[in-house]
């Protein structure tokens, strides 16, 4: 099996892991809904990150978003998360946490039928916020949560 | 090999919930193999779509700082028992796995 994961692994980089990607994409169709963000999910400070995930960093503080996080985490991870909202048509919500070494964690777009609601799992490098920012209706709201790692999860 | 996930979705109050784990490494390229000290090559899922009789739901775009065997839920509205519901994900080394299920 090890090998095998070398063999794949080499394939990857000899073609391009997003070629091959968008080639397997049969089973994932993703005409109305945008791709995978590469460069948000490659950015490795967090306004980068939502920059280039939004296309802006003007947020704004919103009590209608409640992001549920263990106070303390012992292991991170494996830190669940769930971020719900009250607020109208919910675009899409992302989680990041900017201490690690990639902050964005998941983003995730809703469709009409879709309520204000997801549950996640996300590893935590160290003691941190994690920031949920929701869009809908075309603005951005966040909220956040500061969670307690005491056993890091990201490696290293 | 890693092509395994379990969904369960049923309906409550109108809405339907749907609880899905999928069994995959979620790699994130930074750990180190302790044996031979080098970096463990990143493999992570990186979309994920949900989708209610072909009609897409949800689009899950992951990070590798999601966790192993990733878990995830949400609820929508206007599915009746036993609507179909897809679920496919891709990684970044271009494996992809896809399931269906019955709402309950």
């Amino acid at each position: 099996m090890l090998s095998n994961r070398r063999t794949l692994l080499k394939a990857g980089m000899a073609t391009g892991t997003l070629a091959i990607a968008t080639g397997a994409g049969l089973l994932t169709p993703r005409g109305v809904l945008a791709a995978w963000p590469e460069k948000a999910f490659k950015a490795k400070k967090y306004p980068d990150a939502l920059q280039a995930l939004a296309g802006t960093d003007q947020l704004t503080d919103s009590d209608t978003i409640k992001v549920k996080a263990p106070d303390i985490a012992e292991n991170g991870a494996v830190v669940t998360v769930t971020v719900t909202t009250s607020l109208p048509k919910v675009e899409n919500i992302s989680m990041f946490v900017p201490v690690n070494a990639f902050p964005l964690s998941a983003s995730y777009e809703m469709s009409t039928a879709t309520d204000g609601f997801i549950t996640g799992r996300i590893k935590m490098a160290k003691t941190s916020d994690v920031i949920a920012v929701v869009k809908a209706d075309g603005k951005l709201y966040t909220a956040q949560k500061t969670v307690k790692v005491t056993l890091g999860g990201c490696g290293g | 090999m890693a092509n395994k996930m379990k969904i369960r979705a049923w309906i409550e109050n109108d809405k339907t919930t749907v609880k899905a784990i999928i069994f995959h490494p979620m790699e994130t390229g930074l750990r180190k193999d302790k044996k031979s000290g080098k970096p463990i090559p990143a493999h992570y899922i990186t979309e994920v779509s949900c989708e209610h009789n072909g009609k897409s739901i949800l689009n899950c775009m992951w990070g590798p700082s999601v966790s192993k065997n990733p878990f995830f839920s949400f609820r929508f509205a206007g599915a009746k028992p036993g609507d179909k519901l897809k679920i496919s994900w891709v990684d970044n080394k271009g494996l992809s796995g896809s399931t269906e299920a019955q709402i309950s």
